[in-house]
C-alpha cells in the first residue's frame, strides 16, 4: 500500500453513508487510517486517511459512483500519511457564553500567539433561537507553556469584559 | 529479570487470571521479576501478571514518584485484590505499556476500598483515592481480561450515557 490520501466528502445525512462509502473503499483494496466521520448540521461529514496502491484518478474512479447515489461532495487530496503519530493534549479550553459572531477568531487568534496548537476542536450553539449561547471545546498542545494561555486568556477576558466564559484546565495522561 | 509486556492485540490480554493459591519462592521471585518490568516502563507506576502472561491475579502499583500526588502507599503488592468500596467519579486520559502509542480517556472512582493479600499471604485493607485509586483500577482490570479500551468515553464529548427511562406500558 504505497499512497496515501485523503478523502472527504460531505453531503445531507442519511442512512447507510458509512456502510456503502467504506464498503466501495474495502471492496477495492483500500486501507483506512485514521477517519473523522460526524454530523454537523443537517449534513454528514466524513474525512479519512485512506491507504491504497491505486493512483488518484483509479481512487476517484472507483469511490464516485457512490459518492454520486448518496449525493455527496466527494474531494481526494494525496497526503504524506504516516500512523502512529498521535501528539497528546496537555491542555483543555472551554468557552461559552452567548451567541456571537468571531469568538472563535478571537479566541484561538489569541491562543494561537501565545503558543496553542489545537489538537481538536468542536463548537456548538445551543439555547433558544432568540436567546443562543455558544460553546466550544478545545484540546491541544501547550508549545510556550500553560503560563503563556493562561495570560493570553487573561487578556482576553479584560478585553471582552466579560460576557463570556472561558476556562482553561491541564490536561494529564496516566501512563499505567 | 526484565519480562516481556504483552501487547494488544494479544488475545491472552483478554483472559481472566486465577487467585493466587500458593505464597512460595516462585511468587516472590516472580515479583521481583515483575516490579523490575514495572519500574523499567514509560509510566513505572504499575503493572499486572497478565501483562507479562502469568494469568494470577497479582499487581503492583507504585505513584509515590509522581510529583503531584501527596497520598499514597508507596509500593503496593496486590494479591488477589478486591474493591469492597467505591466512591466518585472522574474522567481523565489513560495509557496503558500494553496499548503502546493509543490514549483514551476513561472514568474511574476517585476514592476506593481494598482488600488483598501481601506477599505473605496476610489480608491487608486498604483506602486510596486519586491517581493511586485510578491507577489500581487500571490494573485490576487486567485480571478480568480487560483493558482501557474497553472503558473508553466518547473522544469528543465528556458526556455520560442518558438513563434509559422503562417506558410505560
Amino acid at each position: 500500500m504505497k499512497n496515501w490520501f485523503m478523502l472527504a466528502l460531505v453531503g445531507q445525512d442519511q442512512v447507510g453513508i458509512v456502510a456503502n462509502i467504506t464498503n466501495t473503499l474495502y471492496r477495492g483494496g483500500c486501507n483506512l487510517g485514521e477517519t473523522s466521520m460526524l454530523r454537523l448540521g443537517e449534513s454528514f461529514t466524513m474525512m479519512m486517511m485512506v491507504n491504497t496502491q491505486l493512483d488518484e484518478n483509479t481512487l476517484i474512479s472507483m469511490i464516485k459512483p457512490t459518492a454520486d447515489v448518496l449525493n455527496l461532495h466527494l474531494h481526494i487530496d494525496q497526503i504524506i500519511g504516516a500512523l502512529h503519530p498521535h501528539p497528546e493534549p496537555d491542555v483543555k479550553i472551554v468557552v461559552h457564553g452567548a451567541d456571537r459572531a468571531g469568538i472563535v477568531a478571537q479566541v484561538t487568534g489569541k491562543l494561537a500567539q501565545a503558543g496553542l496548537n489545537i489538537l481538536d476542536l468542536e463548537t456548538g450553539v445551543g439555547g433558544s433561537s432568540e436567546k443562543p449561547f455558544y460553546f466550544m471545546q478545545i484540546e491541544g498542545c501547550a508549545t510556550q507553556g500553560m503560563n503563556a494561555l493562561q495570560r493570553a486568556l487573561e487578556e482576553l477576558k479584560e478585553n471582552l469584559q466579560g460576557n463570556i466564559e472561558i476556562n482553561l484546565s491541564p490536561l494529564e495522561t496516566f501512563d499505567l | 529479570m526484565m519480562l516481556e509486556i504483552l501487547t494488544y492485540p494479544d488475545p491472552r490480554l483478554k483472559q481472566v487470571s486465577t487467585s493466587v493459591e500458593y505464597f512460595d519462592n516462585d511468587l516472590s521471585n516472580f515479583i521481583k521479576d515483575l516490579e523490575e518490568t514495572m519500574h523499567a516502563g514509560p509510566g513505572g507506576v504499575g503493572i499486572a501478571a497478565p501483562q507479562v502472561g502469568r494469568f494470577q491475579r497479582i499487581v503492583i502499583v507504585d505513584v509515590s514518584k509522581h510529583k503531584k500526588v501527596t497520598k499514597h502507599h508507596g509500593q503496593l503488592v496486590l494479591i488477589n485484590p478486591e474493591i469492597t468500596d467505591w466512591e466518585g467519579f472522574e474522567i481523565a486520559r489513560e495509557g496503558c505499556m500494553s496499548v503502546p502509542d493509543y490514549t483514551g480517556n476513561v472514568i474511574r472512582a476517585t476514592h476506593l476500598k481494598l482488600t488483598a493479600q501481601n506477599e505473605k499471604a496476610e489480608i491487608k485493607q486498604f483506602e486510596m483515592e486519586g491517581y493511586e485509586a485510578r491507577a489500581v483500577q487500571h490494573e485490576l482490570d487486567h485480571l478480568d481480561g480487560l483493558l482501557f479500551l474497553d472503558r473508553l468515553v466518547s473522544r469528543r464529548h465528556d458526556l455520560f450515557q442518558r438513563k434509559t427511562y422503562q417506558k410505560k406500558k
